[in-house]
């Protein structure tokens, strides 16, 4: 059996953002880089279903984008998955989701997988697109937002997260491509050993254009800091003072504080 | 302009979800018809078009089938635009039918923006501006953004809608399953402390539980925080767990994802505890403290324990 997984490589959401140069996305000087969320429990349920199965399907893990993204392919790679493919395209960031779906694709096609696990969304694009796209461009069943991962002798059962509390349950048959939501597992962290181990392993560096090239279909027009919509107070300096000033505001806007005020 | 809005069914009942297509509809001011596969004894009130398969035959998610009928009704509407919930519904149905037709989709539109369609990005802390370069495109609009619009009276003009089931795929939906009996109702707490990924490791509940002591606070919690098994899951707020008003809500490391905030933006008082003073949950906080939690929280919990016995 053969199973795919494709993974994104994002900044860290806590870092400070600023439009780049064409104010089409952000600039990346001084962001730090990591393996997209959703993406690290596709990459631990493919792991775990070729270690159920004894080792025996091969999982490939592949990510688009610049030199920096060999570093969450290794990651992958230390986490159990057997072989990388790296698309190195450095202008893969400003790509749409359906471009990026063509390229998963045009790669995918000939090399006829059985399993595909995908992240739901990106964190930093958050098309929740890309995945359900690379299911149609196959052909393959696709079901998104997957928080149970059932194997039963080839036939999956799985649990969409709906809201309010409420999962929907499909079962289908192979080739199928689930996109992964957070929660679904818990993904690993790579041992020193498996770290040595991943170094050993292979990275296919492949060029787009030898893929496909699709014209995109949706254009940035700007990008920028989403205004402050609040009027709330912001308090920022020495934490003694704002505790003191939080709890004024609290007996002045409230009516807490007065209801067990009057435990004391 | 013309648009076809999809509706959406779960456990066999409308989505309330209708009236926030039909008052996107309204912003865009264009004349909309409506695509269903639901209970044929339910229809959704709305005054226009609305194309009807039956559930029955079509089943509740299967995502093939839906996208047939939704194609069919596209070629007798001739739409601008094919608009669905950013829901789990939506977020799934409408990249197939984007794929079908060969044109653009823009996710989670926030707000319109002169022809074009704003869009968070960055765990919503920053925004896009982005156009669609077909001459038809499908959107999902984010839910909560976009004002529900009142029916005025007029029932739907219903047509009927089918298509082969032949060549449905071999993928079975076997139902629904609840997440379990709520063992904690939040609904009816005064105050509630809930904690977020800032938090940073289990051990550190430690001082959110303290605060939670000196507020007489029940505890909630962020998905993250659910999912690293820190809390339970009956205590999660938000759009996948339970939605809260208490007269006092503490967010504590809590960045404020759209998910969490459909859960608790409604609470009479906000007061959000977070390093970044960009995260989204100052927007609908009354109050943000910048600050590291472990130092903070610490502080307040000092101040209020010596409050009450002073």
């Amino acid at each position: 059996m053969n199973i795919l997984v494709c993974i994104k490589q994002v900044p860290d959401m806590e870092s400070r953002f600023s439009p780049n140069d064409a104010g089409t996305w952000y600039r990346e000087d001084g962001l730090v880089f990591r393996m997209n969320d959703y993406d690290t429990y596709a990459v631990e349920e493919a792991v775990r279903l070729k270690e159920r199965l004894g080792g025996e399907p091969q999982v490939t893990v592949l990510s688009i984008g610049a030199d920096r993204v060999a570093e969450v392919l290794r990651k992958a790679l230390a986490m159990g998955c057997d072989r990388g493919v790296h698309v190195r395209d450095a202008q893969a960031s400003l790509k749409d989701p359906w471009q990026i779906a063509s390229l998963i694709a045009a790669y995918a096609r000939h090399m006829r997988f059985d399993l595909i696990f995908t992240g739901m969304q990106s964190e930093d694009r958050g098309s929740a697109q890309v995945g359900v796209l690379v299911a149609e461009l196959l052909g393959y069943p696709g079901v998104s937002t997957i928080v149970d991962f059932a194997w039963n002798d080839g036939v999956v059962t799985v649990s969409r997260e709906l809201e309010g509390g409420l999962r929907g349950e499909v079962t289908l048959g192979l080739p199928a491509l689930f996109t992964c939501q957070l929660g679904l597992n818990s993904p690993r962290y790579p041992t020193l050993p498996n770290i040595l181990k991943a170094k050993k392993k292979e990275i296919t560096v492949l060029l787009p254009e030898t893929l496909s090239e699709p014209q995109p279909l949706v254009s940035t027009l700007s990008f920028r800091q989403a205004s402050r919509k609040g009027t709330g107070i912001i308090l920022d300096g020495a934490v003694e003072e704002m505790a003191e000033m939080v709890i004024d505001i609290l007996d002045e806007r409230t009516t807490i504080l007065r209801n067990k005020g009057g435990l004391g | 302009m013309k648009i076809l809005l999809v509706g959406e069914i779960r456990e066999g009942r409308l989505r309330e979800s209708v009236g926030e297509l039909a008052g996107f509809s309204a912003a865009l001011g264009a004349e909309a018809a409506m695509v269903l596969v639901g209970d044929t004894t339910q229809l959704p009130l709305f005054d226009g078009t609305l194309y009807l398969a039956d559930a029955l035959r079509y089943g509740q998610y299967q995502p093939d089938l839906h996208k047939r009928l939704v194609l069919a009704a596209v070629e007798r509407e001739e739409p601008d635009y094919i608009v669905l919930l950013h829901s789990s519904y939506g977020w799934d149905l409408a990249p197939r039918i984007a794929a079908s037709l060969g044109v653009a989709q823009i996710s989670d539109v926030i707000a319109l923006a002169d022809g074009a369609f704003e869009v968070g990005c960055c765990n919503a802390k920053m925004r896009r501006i982005v156009k669609p370069h077909t001459s038809k495109a499908v959107l999902t609009i984010q839910p909560g953004a976009f004002p529900v619009l009142q029916h005025h009276g007029l029932p739907p003009v219903v047509h009927s809608l089918a298509t082969g089931t032949g060549m449905a795929t071999s993928l079975q939906f076997s139902g629904y399953r609840g997440a379990g009996r709520q063992v904690v109702d939040l609904a009816g707490a005064d105050v509630i402390v809930s904690a977020g990924r800032g938090v940073g490791k289990k051990e550190q509940m430690e001082i959110i539980r303290s605060l939670a002591a000196v507020l007489g606070a029940e505890i909630g919690a962020s998905r993250p925080v659910v999912d690293a098994g820190w809390v339970e899951h009956s205590r999660q707020v938000g759009s996948t767990g339970q939605t809260v008003a208490p007269k006092l809500y503490v967010a504590c490391g809590i960045s404020g994802a759209i998910h969490h905030l459909a859960g608790m933006k409604q609470s009479g008082f906000i007061l959000a505890v977070n390093k970044d003073r960009d995260a989204p949950i100052a927007d609908v906080a009354d109050l943000t403290v910048v600050a590291d939690l472990m130092e903070f929280v610490p502080a307040l919990v000092a101040k209020l324990a010596g409050r009450r016995n002073g």
